[in-house]
């Protein structure tokens, strides 16, 4: 494993080792490399910093407990299994957290449209709710497939003002709604900021959403010692593109002894092709989006569909650094199917009173088989990135019941 | 020299501009690529820029993207593309071939095994969207040993420090992106092209041609006045897509011969 006490990737060019990187048309470069050097001065601008601690605390209601559930615990038995409840946060889910610190950096440089992707829907109302509440304009591209499995999260965005635009060219869900965006952004370039809602796309944004997110495994930083004594034996994430996990897992990296276990998307089952899981199935390495990362595609190196019950993490890649950490070693990725991630979710219902996000079912699922193994003074942090209330109707049908 | 050095030569003899007509390979179907581009040649092409397709076009507009997918479903892969090349090449040995595509394809394959194939069969210039030039120093290497020409987008958006670093990497002629935007996008600015144009040529010591928004013989003429050569896609696309297939090849040719009309009438032949 490379020694991770002095880690500081990505490179100025945006490079974690072979990932990563700014892949787009001439077109777009200059816009990327205006966001980049106003981010680079943002960060370094105490400021601007205070700017978005202060809107974190205030608007989003950081900082986010770290819970112990213990009657999932115990009913396990083994390890203590203890929740960092991004779900808490206003709107529901770690996105915000992203979304405030690109709006303020939208305002800083003067744009008065945001655009944005979304899957599952949740990047797409944290956007449309910051861009309310700093009065932008907002768009947000959204795959028609999507629109049609999220109708309460589209009918949220347009509440807070956003129009929400359903992509019907290729698979019609994320990466095509992010092809849109992309092409939105070309289009209006000059009073136009694009709020990625993930770990990927070109640099700045894979270190740029990292930063904003790594408030999540910074104060997990400070909450284990005062709650439980010390640091977590191993931390838990689900990984579409892999924002709550990079967020969580970022903090972590130099602790040694910290296991990192980032879950993908098993859909119906690896084996079976229908999946959204390009580290465990070591797809190819290839370039979509701005950045090289793994990337399910066919032999001709067509993207591929990708299948996954959740919608937010029915992604063919995975941000770069993922890839990265992957390759070092320093973080393991793991797969749970579908029916896995289900029982993850009625169990937290049942046991601890929370209704989870399928997608951060999918972390809570691995959890559920690894706690059985390990012994009581063991403890797993899972990143509980976002509440289940927009899945209800998709759990309702996998149990045949209509709403 | 390479094919599309010499044309430009040729072209520059005669004070002609270059026109650049553009197809995506696989459309309406694989089958009628080679004839589609004899149809173009007739019609007064001097390059032909060969889509290759891709299921994630990010820098198409939806005439592109429409073609793109339905090539995709006929079984077009960079593979036969470059199949069709080395049979266009068996018939014709002069008219340019310049893929134009995006970058997983071509690393699906292999980027050795991509540049060797291209350049056996026959292929002259590769355009890669999304491969700038700091991301694909290898690649540019490869293309540069094996003969082929790796032409660079311009945009009305670039420095002119980004002038002299395409210039550096690139070969063949520039391609200037004359709006912003997607493929087959709204009006161009032909002000804006016009001032630019002569700074960009004076920097990079290449031809320049402009696409993205040229949609009839009038914009080909106003963009042909100033630059060196015309690209156009989208609007073809449009002509094949509008056509039912018996007439697809003759409506193709004449409107290729309408362009090539007016490129000349601006440029006083």
């Amino acid at each position: 494993m490379a020694d991770m006490h002095d880690y500081s990737l990505p490179d100025a060019r945006g490079h974690f080792g072979p990932y990563g990187g700014v892949f787009v048309a001439e077109t777009l470069m200059p816009a990327l490399e205006e966001l980049r050097l106003a981010y680079e001065a943002c960060r370094e601008d105490p400021h601007f910093v205070a700017e978005f601690e202060y809107e974190l605390k205030h608007y989003v209601g950081r900082p986010s407990p770290v819970y112990h559930a213990s009657r999932l615990s115990d009913k396990l038995g083994g390890a203590r299994i203890l929740l960092k409840r991004e779900d808490l946060n206003h709107t529901g889910a770690h996105k915000v957290n992203n979304c405030i610190g690109q709006a303020l950096l939208a305002r800083r440089m003067g744009k008065p449209r945001v655009i944005a992707e979304t899957g599952a829907g949740q990047h797409g109302v944290a956007t449309a709710t910051v861009a309310a509440r700093y009065g932008f304009e907002c768009v947000v591209y959204m795959g028609s497939e999507d629109v049609k499995r999220q109708a309460a999260n589209v009918y949220r965005m347009k509440l807070l003002g956003a129009t929400v635009v359903p992509v019907e060219s290729g698979s019609k869900t994320l990466k095509d709604a992010l092809n849109e965006a992309m092409r939105d952004w070309v289009t209006n370039v000059s009073d136009t900021f694009y709020i990625i809602g993930t770990v990927a796309g070109p640099h700045p944004y894979p270190a740029m959403v990292r930063d904003f997110q790594t408030v999540i495994g910074k104060e997990c930083l400070e909450q284990m010692p005062e709650a439980f004594g010390r640091q977590p034996d191993v931390v838990i994430a689900c990984v579409g593109g892999g924002s709550n996990a990079m967020g969580i897992f970022h903090p972590y990296i130099p602790h040694r002894g910290v296991r990192l276990i980032g879950v993908e998307a098993a859909g119906e089952g690896i084996a079976t092709g229908r999946h959204a899981a390009p580290l465990t199935a070591n797809s190819p390495v290839g370039v979509l989006h701005g950045n090289r990362t793994y990337l399910m595609q066919d032999e001709n190196g067509q993207i591929i569909d990708t299948h996954s019950i959740s919608a937010g993490l029915d992604y063919p890649g995975v941000g770069p650094e993922h890839a990265w950490l992957k390759d070092s070693g320093r973080a393991e990725y793991v797969a749970v199917t579908d029916a896995e991630a289900l029982e993850a979710f009625h169990a937290l219902c049942r046991y601890e009173g929370i209704i989870a996000a399928l997608e951060s079912s999918h972390a809570v699922a691995q959890a559920m088989k690894i706690a059985p193994t390990l012994g009581r003074d063991k403890l797993l942090l899972v990143n509980l990135s976002g509440r289940g209330d927009k899945d209800m109707h998709t759990v309702a049908e996998r149990s045949g019941i209509r709403l | 020299m390479s094919r599309i050095q010499s044309t430009f030569q040729g072209l520059q003899a005669t004070g002609r501009k270059a026109l650049i007509p553009f197809i995506t390979a696989g459309y309406p179907d694989g089958a009628l690529t080679l004839p589609l581009m004899r149809a173009l040649v007739a019609g007064g092409a001097d390059i032909i820029e060969l889509g290759v397709p891709f299921s994630d076009p990010m820098a198409d507009g939806p005439t592109i993207q429409r073609a793109s997918e339905r090539a995709l479903a006929g079984g077009m892969s960079l593979r036969r593309v470059i199949d069709i090349v080395r049979q266009f090449r068996a018939e014709d040995d002069t008219i340019p071939v310049v893929l134009m595509g995006y970058a997983n394809p071509i690393e699906a394959m292999s980027q050795e095994l991509f540049v060797a194939a291209a350049a056996e069969a026959g292929v002259d210039g590769v355009l890669v969207v999304d491969y700038p030039p700091e991301e694909c120093s290898e690649f540019t290497a490869l293309a540069r040993s094996a003969g082929i020409d790796q032409i660079f987008l311009l945009a009305p958006t670039s420095s002119e420090r980004r002038f002299r670093e395409v210039a550096e990497a690139g070969s063949g002629y520039i391609y200037y992106v004359s709006l912003k935007g997607v493929t087959g996008a709204g009006s161009l600015d032909f002000d804006e092209v016009a001032q630019r144009i002569p700074k960009i040529r004076a920097a990079v010591g290449m031809p320049v041609g402009v696409g993205f928004g040229i949609r009839d013989a009038e914009s080909a003429k106003r963009i042909g006045a100033v630059t060196d050569a015309v690209v156009i896609g989208s609007r073809i696309i449009e002509e094949i897509e509008a056509s039912s297939r018996p007439q697809t090849l003759a409506r193709v040719e004449t409107f290729v011969r309408g362009i090539r009309a007016a490129l000349d009438e601006s440029a006083g032949t």
